[in-house]
């Protein structure tokens, strides 16, 4: 009885996932699209942005596309588990949000080589999988100058998540805007090891303010430590999300994710049939990395900001520009040398100044 | 580098870490003690921090925001209850069932309000005492649900030793069939724990959405119904323990956040395991020297009268 029973539980299961695979003809109009985010759609931060870009291609294309999600999913095996079933239930594009779905998505990839799978902040790529980021440092070069501005004790506190490259280059991206205007701040840096959980969050936050840091960064998902920041009434600048509403006197400004004209051309390219595997890393001249409006400073520093935010547009700035030292005093990047893209993707060192260790080193 | 007001902002930190942990597990401890494991404690706070903000958020009063909590982690309670008590099913199966029911819940519930924020809830302030260095905000200086969180401490240690109410929900803990041949109501007992445990994680959810971070995001939890449970084991289901384990946890979570810092060159990965790594050591050499207390014998057993 049990197994006749597991059987047609089986082939309920089998026609379930066949079933929108059939009409091929059918399905060839609709563009099946699926995305997998690490954190929940309501942590106002990394997820939540994803999300509006998911948004954004629903409104774009309208009965074209046929989008779905799946949240809260842990990087590591789960998300194999995960983006397989979605690749079964005929997605034919799927964007895999958070670093450590990088190994997951190519293995199920390799099982699906008609899909097309984007993978966020990776740097493996196949036939049928793309990779894409978004130049966050250079915001981050920005809050650096306007944190040495508007910073009384001369000390910055970083909230960071996990010691990968990604979060590294922003730190020493700030920290080098930092020095760009005053070479003696500091930085205090706490790892939570966690890409959300508030009450962490919050708890970094108010040890960094209680050791003296006057202006709270966080490379985190949730508005905690903004709310902290306003608690203490000390300076904080927004993750991922405008997050003024939490902290209306502290935000200076926020760096924000807009996922949106990516995901929209992505989609684009598979309707028309033009998608190839490509890597693409956008800044703020792709309008992927926005800057929320430039609050509780005085002029002089909104002016700054934006001349270096317009700068780093035109390109005629770059964060990573020579000459940088690395904290033993080695020569990193040269005199009139720009560090390439793949050394800022790898970056696993701190620049001059940072009294710290990248944990782990 | 250690002056007497970051020892002080340290001090206050750490009670507020803990009070979350202790709401939750106290609860716990008094389900377990009656013979319950209720696996389902992450899931009736998370309901309980997603229904006590939306009810603060739509009714202006955090006070009515926090019954709401505690009234919402009953309801998630009595889910369990009905399933595992009731009809005898497997607790472990219908906690974790508990816990991933509460995350969806709350999900749904908190939905509309994401990206809202609260005041917090306010902290007293008591001249004079207040302003005392070192542990003055640590002792004077909280909100009401760490006063709340202590209050109930020694209430739940002095039912559990030194009454007869005490006395019989230990009986049934230990031995359901020897209670109900005296006549005790198992089954209403055990609900009645059930629902004691499922109030003090709607409680602690409280805790978290409208005092520590007042705004709701979906699993703002983040697992402190687990670590809650973990303490209830760690403790050997002694309340008095149980304090020592939550703060000890706390005291740890807090403190290897201000050594990194201040710069020590420790990994981070490693200080963040610490918490787990002391609490672990710390409670099993207590359990191991008063050569312990070991479960409530008839812990996770399904109770089913006449049989």
């Amino acid at each position: 009885m049990r197994k006749i029973l597991a059987m047609a539980v089986g082939l309920a299961a089998g026609l379930a996932f066949a079933g929108p695979g059939l009409p091929e003809a059918q399905a060839a109009e609709k563009l099946k699209a699926a995305w997998v985010y690490v954190g929940p759609v309501g942590d106002f931060g990394w997820s939540y942005q994803h999300d509006q870009g998911r948004k954004a291609v629903e409104k774009e294309f309208g009965d074209r596309v046929e989008t779905t999600f799946v949240e809260n999913v842990a990087e590591g095996p789960d998300a194999e588990r995960v983006i397989e079933q979605l690749a079964r239930a005929g997605n034919k594009l799927i964007f895999t949000t958070s670093f450590g779905f990088m190994e997951p998505t190519l293995k199920v990839a390799k099982r699906h080589p008609d899909v097309f799978f984007e993978h966020a902040t990776g740097f493996k790529r196949a036939k049928n999988v793309s990779t894409y980021a978004a130049k966050f440092y250079e915001g981050r070069y920005v809050i650096g100058q306007i944190a040495a501005r508007m910073s009384k004790t001369g000390t910055i506190g970083y909230i960071a998540s996990f010691p990968i490259p990604e979060v590294v280059s922003g730190i020493n991206a700030m920290m080098l805007g930092a020095q760009s205007v005053n070479p003696d701040m500091k930085i205090k840096i706490v790892w939570v090891n966690s890409w959300f959980d508030p009450a962490k969050e919050a708890d970094a936050a108010k040890a960094l303010i209680d050791q003296g840091a006057d202006v709270i960064a966080q490379h985190t998902d949730s508005p905690a430590a903004m709310q902290a920041a306003e608690g203490r009434d000390v300076f904080a600048f927004g993750q991922a999300s405008d997050m003024i509403k939490f902290g209306p006197d502290s935000q200076l400004t926020a760096i924000v994710d807009d996922w949106a004209p990516y995901y929209i051309e992505r989609t684009k390219a598979v309707l028309d049939g033009t998608w190839t595997s490509t890597d693409t890393w956008g800044g703020m001249k792709d309008g992927e990395v926005v800057m929320a409006p430039y609050t509780n400073m005085p002029d002089e520093v909104k002016k700054m900001a934006e001349e270096t935010q317009a700068a780093i547009t035109s390109g005629a700035l770059h964060p990573f520009k020579g000459p940088i030292y690395k904290q033993d005093g080695t020569l990193a990047v040269k005199e009139g040398e720009v560090l390439p893209d793949k050394a800022i993707l790898s970056m696993n060192w701190y620049v001059k100044g940072i009294d710290d260790e990248v944990p782990g080193r | 580098m250690l002056d007497a007001a970051i020892i002080g902002a340290v001090l206050a930190s750490v009670v507020a870490a803990a009070t979350t942990l202790l709401l939750a597990s106290l609860g716990e401890l008094v389900a377990e003690r009656a013979g319950t494991l209720n696996l389902g404690v992450e899931g009736m706070m998370i309901v309980g921090a997603a229904v006590g903000y939306v009810t603060a958020y739509g009714s202006g009063s955090l006070l009515l925001g926090t019954l709401a909590a505690m009234l919402a982690g009953v309801t998630l309670s009595l889910v369990f209850a009905g399933l595992a008590i009731g009809l005898a099913t497997n607790q472990v199966a219908s906690g974790l069932a508990t816990t991933i029911l509460g995350l969806g819940l709350a999900g749904l519930i908190g939905s509309g309000f994401v990206g809202t924020q609260l005041e917090a809830a306010p902290v007293l302030h008591i001249p004079g005492l207040t302003e005392l260095p070192i542990v003055g905000r640590a002792l004077f200086g909280q909100d009401a649900f760490v006063y709340a969180s202590i209050f109930l401490l020694v209430a739940v240690a002095y039912v559990l030793a030194r009454t007869r109410i005490g006395l019989v929900l230990r009986a049934v803990g230990e031995n359901h069939a020897a209670a109900h041949a005296l006549g005790h109501p198992v089954r209403r007992i055990r609900t009645l724990a059930v629902m004691f445990g499922g109030a003090c994680a709607g409680l602690a959810g409280a805790h978290l959405s409208l005092a520590y971070t007042p705004f709701w995001a979906s699993d703002m939890t983040a697992g402190r119904g687990w670590i809650a449970l973990a303490l209830v084991v760690f403790s050997a289901w002694r309340p008095l323990w149980l304090l020592a384990g939550a703060y000890l946890f706390g005291a740890v979570s807090i403190l290897q956040l201000h050594v990194q810092g201040f710069g020590l060159g420790i990994p981070s990965q490693l200080l963040s395991a610490l918490p787990y790594l002391a609490t672990i050591i710390a409670l099993v050499v207590i359990s191991a020297l008063k050569h312990g207390q070991g479960a409530p014998a008839s812990l996770g057993v399904p109770f089913v009268p006449d049989r």
